[in-house]
């Protein structure tokens, strides 16, 4: 994973609560075997006039003008900015991979379903939480200047406005290392294979039947 | 010292290590892996040239692509095909337990699991899937992952958590007849909302949850993620100890006495201290059908659609009227004015054999209506089909005008052949109401099993209890 650096970004204002995964990425392109190229389907339902296909090119295809990512005003977007609640439903991580895939590197919303705010982390997608009060401030302002933009800067855990205004967030101090170190956490956690191993063999003690079982497999037919 | 919750017990028991940083090394007892959310995931070990921790650990079947119809001549979709084909090369190159498409023994994951007795009471139980929650119901700690977990736990075994915070949820008396463990679990979803169990890990208890069979359980379990949390459960008792006597992969002989012993030790003691208590009165749940396109979005069948001119909150105000625009529905309305155009019986919320039999008691001598354009009923694996048509379900179904279909996801999420056309209704017993979500324009109503038969035989959604009253 890339290191995660400082950015100024525009703001798209995606002004609804409970933004599901279904919506992010429709269901039909999680047929894919690959992480990329998810971007063109991002929000399919709501972007496009007609029905969505996997593989499809969707360079010819009908745009809602009125869907926020279709406006010129966000062209060229990597902040989000969105109500609560988002990324509730499924657990495909195919959702942060679109929302990166499209350009987005940070997610603003008063919160975020557990399983989405967990996977976007590992995909070099920053979801910051700031209160309902302060989302409402950035809705209006991405609302009322054309080309607003927000500077995030995940060091030292601030979103800066262009009024001058420096909203500090909070992160996780793990995640926040490994974002900003670009680190694989499989191979943080492979450094502890010792501890691994140790409690395996505490635990296969304990509850045996949890071991050896799938590869002694009986047949029921 | 306060008592110690269920939660507390089963994290306690898997804990591998606390680091500094406040995060934790979790050991995974159990991984289910299906073909949509793996094949990333293997291409990530191949690429940093990994081999998966324990391989006696995993077991995989294909369910979201899968066709529900002939299996002889092979999936059609090309893109579905490549995926389930990747699952099956994915196993058979890493030496992982697999039941294909054409396995007696395939069907939904978490069907499957607890079927097999590969998910077991006091586990920690995982899998690219959010429903995974439903394994909760056997007094195991089961949640969804995304697919760098997947990942993570086949290199590892172990996966990074935080502790999250403790929710009991507590129905106190039982509930009336011809209410099931889906109106308990919509009713519990239509109170706390769709976030309310974010951050938490819930326990269902009391009279009602005590009542109902390890079926009806992983039904309630498996909505926990509609709530918002990762993770809901049950306590274990004498229900789920029998449930899972005699299973292939439970244990036998003497390490069954041993494990039985363990697993009685998964409750909440009496003094455990939960983060948070909602309290649900059994006898004021009635059947509950949902009308929008969230979760939450649920009445009860007498009920008459909600106003959002009198909703107080405008951000769920905005959602509601979006969700009437799309589901071409009007406040005042009651769902008894809505006629399903199509319905589901299936996916791993309800598609067991109890399910079955509960839609079968209300098909039974009656015809589905003609204004319903199709009526699936969907097992939820082999061995649950093999089941119900031992009982003479399947001909009950096909009697009434259902079709009887291979095991399967299908049209809970319609990433096969199975699915709404634009606009149309469906009484689904499935999880999501999300836009879209069963077929491009579809506008799904979720119902309990007997609810679901009861709308297709009377071609509106009814009080499946007036049905019951004249059987």
């Amino acid at each position: 994973m890339e290191k995660y650096e400082k950015f100024s970004g525009i703001v798209a204002p995606l002004d609804r609560a409970n933004i599901d995964t279904d919506q992010i990425i429709p269901k039909q392109f999680l047929k894919s075997i690959k992480r990329t190229g998810f971007g063109p389907n991002l929000f399919d339902e709501w972007r496009y006039l007609d029905e969505g296909l996997p593989e499809q090119d969707c360079s010819g295809r009908p745009l809602n003008k009125e869907f926020v990512l279709n406006q010129d005003r966000y062209q060229g977007t990597s902040v989000m900015v969105a109500r609560k609640n988002f990324g509730c439903g499924s657990s495909r991580e195919h959702a942060p991979w679109a929302l990166t895939d499209f350009g987005f590197k940070a997610v603003i919303a008063p919160s975020f379903a557990d399983i989405f705010f967990n996977n976007s982390f590992k995909n070099g997608l920053l979801p910051i939480v700031l209160s309902e009060e302060i989302v409402d401030e950035l809705f209006q302002g991405v609302f009322g200047a054309e080309g607003y933009s927000l500077e995030v800067d995940l060091a030292n855990q601030v979103v800066n406005t262009p009024d001058g205004k420096s909203i500090p967030f909070d992160v996780d101090p793990f995640r926040k290392h490994c974002l900003l170190e670009g680190l694989d956490d499989i191979g943080i956690t492979l450094a502890d294979a010792d501890a691994i191993k140790a409690f395996e063999s505490k635990h296969e003690a304990a509850a045996p039947w949890v071991f050896n079982v799938i590869k002694a497999e009986a047949a029921i037919k | 010292m306060a008592g110690k919750t269920l939660y507390d017990k089963l994290w306690e028991a898997h804990l591998v290590k606390e680091r500094d940083d406040g995060t934790a090394l979790i050991y995974i007892d159990r991984h289910l892996i299906h073909e949509v959310t793996s094949p990333q995931a293997f291409e990530g070990l191949r690429i940093a040239n990994r081999k998966p921790w324990r391989l006696d650990t995993n077991i995989a079947t294909p369910d979201h692509n899968v066709p529900t119809t002939d299996r002889s001549v092979g999936i059609e979709d090309p893109v579905a095909r490549i995926q389930v084909q990747a699952l099956d090369d994915n196993c058979d190159e890493f030496g992982i337990l697999e039941y294909k498409m054409n396995d007696p023994r395939q069907g939904v994951l978490h069907v499957v699991g607890p079927e097999q007795g590969a998910a077991l009471p006091g586990m920690t139980i995982v899998c690219g899937d959010s429903h995974t929650a439903t394994h909760g119901a056997f007094g195991a700690l089961a949640h969804g992952i995304g697919t760098s977990e997947v990942e993570h736990v086949l290199a590892t075994q172990c996966l990074i958590q935080k502790k999250m915070k403790n929710m009991l949820i507590r129905i106190n008396g039982d509930v009336g007849s011809g209410v099931t463990a889906k109106d308990i679990v919509l009713a519990i979803i239509a109170k706390i909302g769709t976030a309310g169990g974010t951050g938490f890990a819930i326990e269902f208890a009391g009279e009602a949850i005590e009542a109902l069979s390890v079926e009806g359980r992983m039904t309630v379990c498996n909505m926990a993620i509609e709530g918002g949390a990762r993770a809901g459960m049950v306590a274990v008792d004498d229900i789920t100890v029998d449930y899972f006597k005699g299973r292939t992969f439970a244990p036998k002989g003497e390490l069954w006495d041993q494990a039985v012993q363990s697993w009685r030790g998964f409750y909440s003691d009496d003094d455990a201290v939960f983060d948070a208590v909602v309290e649900l009165e059994g006898a004021e749940i009635i059947p509950q059908v949902s009308w929008g396109t969230s979760p939450e979005m649920v009445v009860a069948i007498d009920q008459a659609l909600p106003d959002p001119e009198t909703e107080s909150d405008p951000v769920k105000a905005e959602g509601m009227r979006r969700a009437y625009q799309y589901m071409d529905l009007k406040p005042g309305m009651t769902m008894g004015d809505v006629v399903p155009d199509r319905v589901f019986i299936g996916s791993c919320t309800n598609s067991r054999i109890e399910d079955l039999r509960s839609a079968a008691e209300i098909a039974k001598g009656r015809k589905v209506d003609a204004k319903v354009l199709q009526a699936l009923v969907v097992p939820g694996s082999g061995l649950v089909k093999k089941q119900a048509e031992e009982e003479g379900l399947d001909k009950i179904f096909i009697e009434a005008g259902f079709e009887w279909r291979e095991p399967g996801c299908s049209m809970c999420l319609a990433m096969n052949a199975d699915k709404l056309g634009d606009g149309e209704h469906c009484a689904s017993t499935s999880n999501r109401n999300f836009e879209g979500r069963q077929g491009y324009g579809g506008r799904t109503h979720l119902v309990s099993p007997a609810m679901a038969a009861a709308a297709a035989v009377s071609g509106r959604f009814v009080d499946v209890r007036e049905l019951l009253a004249n059987n």
